[in-house]
């Protein structure tokens, strides 16, 4: 089957889960003995397009026009799902972010596909029919959903897949698609990125904290930590809901579903709903001094202890870690 | 204005997940269902937008009679009537083509989900809705405000926000930041029960995808604790044991 992935940029450049996204869809194409195309839609140079090569893609269909320079979610929508009859594509693969989940639905009904977001694995394949596993009831169980419909369209999960630099190279051509003044109906005004901060739905590491802290007076340690190790921070809902911290850092149930290689938890119990948030982390460190907190059952450190007294020790060890690499 | 919200009954977040029949059902014994966190949060911002008899707030679910008590919830939070679409929600491509039929009939100028449902998570809805109906869709907005025929939403995205401008009609997903949810008043409370509930049947929809089975996460292994005094050895064996950092 063939297969076209959608690779989303940032200001001209690629995420890490864009070659995630890659890698993943190169290794459909092959399961399936099929071909992968990519497109990009606004301004990338060429040398950062070719790097896209490396991991899988034959082709990469260029988008550039002044007015898909910021996201259009009917206007992009409709060049992925005519980029992908051009190419013959029956699998469409894009990024679980927060553009993904905007522009997956869209295509799929344009295309009359099945879709299944937030893959975690590739698909198992019988003769037509696709198996993928993603995530269900916030991050409490895993769903197989079934895809049976001719054309099939995924999202990949950040920090699912790992990337595979296959040493490929892809040819670069411009696509000049159909799109009229009905599919720019939305005007970007202005984007507010802040530019010394991680991203935390798709962060390799995250440093949380909850309301054993006592006051967003004391984050300066959280944020310390964060920074050492290149960490995203996120915190409790009883924190947000304060006010303490803004609710895009509120991880679990009703916030920010996150699935870093490690998560911190910094007196934070370890409400279920919180739980739910991180269940896909790999490797979950907690500090409390409440020995019974729930938190430690699902932890695979931890330390029972005051978080005032073992950050501080936390940043040392870090900085003496960093001197020594 | 007249706004339609789309609402979505859901196991309580407090829910602990089980499966049924070999893992292929939710098991629904004993959960406590509520209306969508994020769907509350569109309800409460609709009503505010349409305060003081500037408009009016239509829910709609997809859903068997079972989902009757939230709906009359949202009717007691603010909704002016629900409508009903009789079937159980089979996919998320299922619910949309009901609700689409349902907002092309009722010209609503403004169609407001929450982010995802609690349940499955899917974020998948509201843009199916807004595409089959050939209109906008901004997913995952965190501010709505109105200034003539104009909106302006804020929406999410990795470490930041875009400002956004659209014209009605439009269809936005909605989450924490876009209104508080509202507690209702025995007032509201009271009205719920004679608010208009129309109970409509389902159309045809082709399946498109299906769930299969479900699993439950492995068991972690157990905890390694570290003292306090040696805090240290935590930074050592997430480098060196876990390779994390």
């Amino acid at each position: 089957m063939n297969v076209l992935v959608y690779i989303e940029n940032i200001t001209g450049k690629f995420k890490k889960s864009t070659y995630e996204v890659v890698s993943y869809a190169a290794a459909i194409a092959k399961q399936t003995g099929g071909t992968l195309t990519a497109v990009s839609i606004g301004n990338v140079d060429a040398s950062t397009l070719a790097e896209i090569g490396k991991y899988g893609a034959i082709k990469i269909l260029n988008v550039q026009q002044d007015a898909l320079s910021s996201f259009v979610n009917q206007a992009y929508a409709s060049i992925i799902s005519q980029a992908a009859k051009s190419v013959d594509a029956t699998v469409v693969v894009l990024s679980n972010t927060f553009t993904g989940k905007g522009l997956a639905p869209r295509v799929a009904v344009k295309l009359a596909a099945a879709y299944v977001d937030g893959a975690l694995e590739l698909p198992t394949i019988t003769g037509n029919s696709f198996s993928v596993k993603r995530g269900a009831f916030s991050g409490k169980a895993f769903a197989n959903v079934t895809l049976n419909s001719a054309i099939k369209v995924i999202t990949l999960s950040p920090n699912a897949y790992q990337i595979n630099d296959l040493g490929t190279t892809a040819t670069i051509e411009d696509f000049n698609p159909s799109t009229g003044a009905h599919d720019f109906q939305t005007m970007v005004k202005e984007i507010i990125r802040a530019s010394d901060k991680i991203s935390l739905p798709d962060a390799e590491l995250v440093v949380s904290g909850g309301r054993g802290l006592k006051g967003p007076e004391n984050w300066g340690m959280i944020e310390e930590l964060a920074s050492l190790l290149g960490a995203a921070t996120g915190c409790s809902k009883p924190v947000s809901d304060s006010g303490w911290r803004p609710h895009e850092e509120h991880v679990g149930q009703t916030g920010i579903a996150v699935a870093p290689n490690l998560y911190i938890a910094i007196g934070i119990s370890g409400a279920i709903q919180h739980l739910a948030g991180v269940s896909a982390s790999k490797v979950i460190v907690v500090i409390n001094k409440d020995p019974e907190a729930p938190f430690f059952k699902v932890a695979d450190y931890g330390i029972v202890g005051d978080a005032f007294e073992v950050v501080p020790q936390l940043i040392e060890a870090v900085k003496v870690l960093k001197a020594q690499a | 204005m007249k706004i339609l919200v789309c609402i979505s009954n859901v196991p309580d977040t407090t829910t602990k997940i089980t499966f049924n029949s070999n893992n292929t059902e939710f098991n629904t014994s004993g959960v406590q269902f509520i209306l969508n966190p994020y769907d509350e949060l569109a309800l409460a911002r609709a009503i505010e937008l349409t305060e003081g008899g500037k408009g009016s707030v239509t829910v709609v679910n997809v859903g068997l009679a079972d989902t009757e008590p939230t709906i009359r919830k949202a009717l007691a939070i603010g909704a002016d009537d629900a409508i009903r679409i009789n079937a159980a929600p089979a996919n998320a491509y299922f619910v949309a083509q009901q609700i689409a039929k349902i907002a092309k009939e009722g010209q609503y100028e403004l169609i407001l989900t929450g982010r995802e449902s609690i349940d499955y998570n899917g974020a998948q809805t509201g843009a199916m809705i807004a595409e089959i109906m050939d209109m906008p869709s901004i997913s995952i907005i965190k501010k709505l405000t109105i200034d003539a025929n104009t909106a302006t939403v804020e929406r999410e995205i990795e470490g930041g926000k875009e400002v956004i401008t659209v014209d009605f009609p439009f269809l936005a997903s909605v989450t924490e930041g876009v209104a508080e949810p509202k507690i209702p008043n025995m007032r509201g409370i009271m009205s719920a029960r004679t608010k208009p509930l129309q109970v409509v049947e389902a159309i045809a929809v082709d399946t498109l995808s299906s769930i299969s089975s479900f699993d439950l996460p492995a068991a972690r292994s157990t905890v390694k604790l570290i003292s306090t005094n040696e805090s240290a050895k935590l930074i050592e064996a997430l480098h060196s044991e876990a390779k994390v950092i």
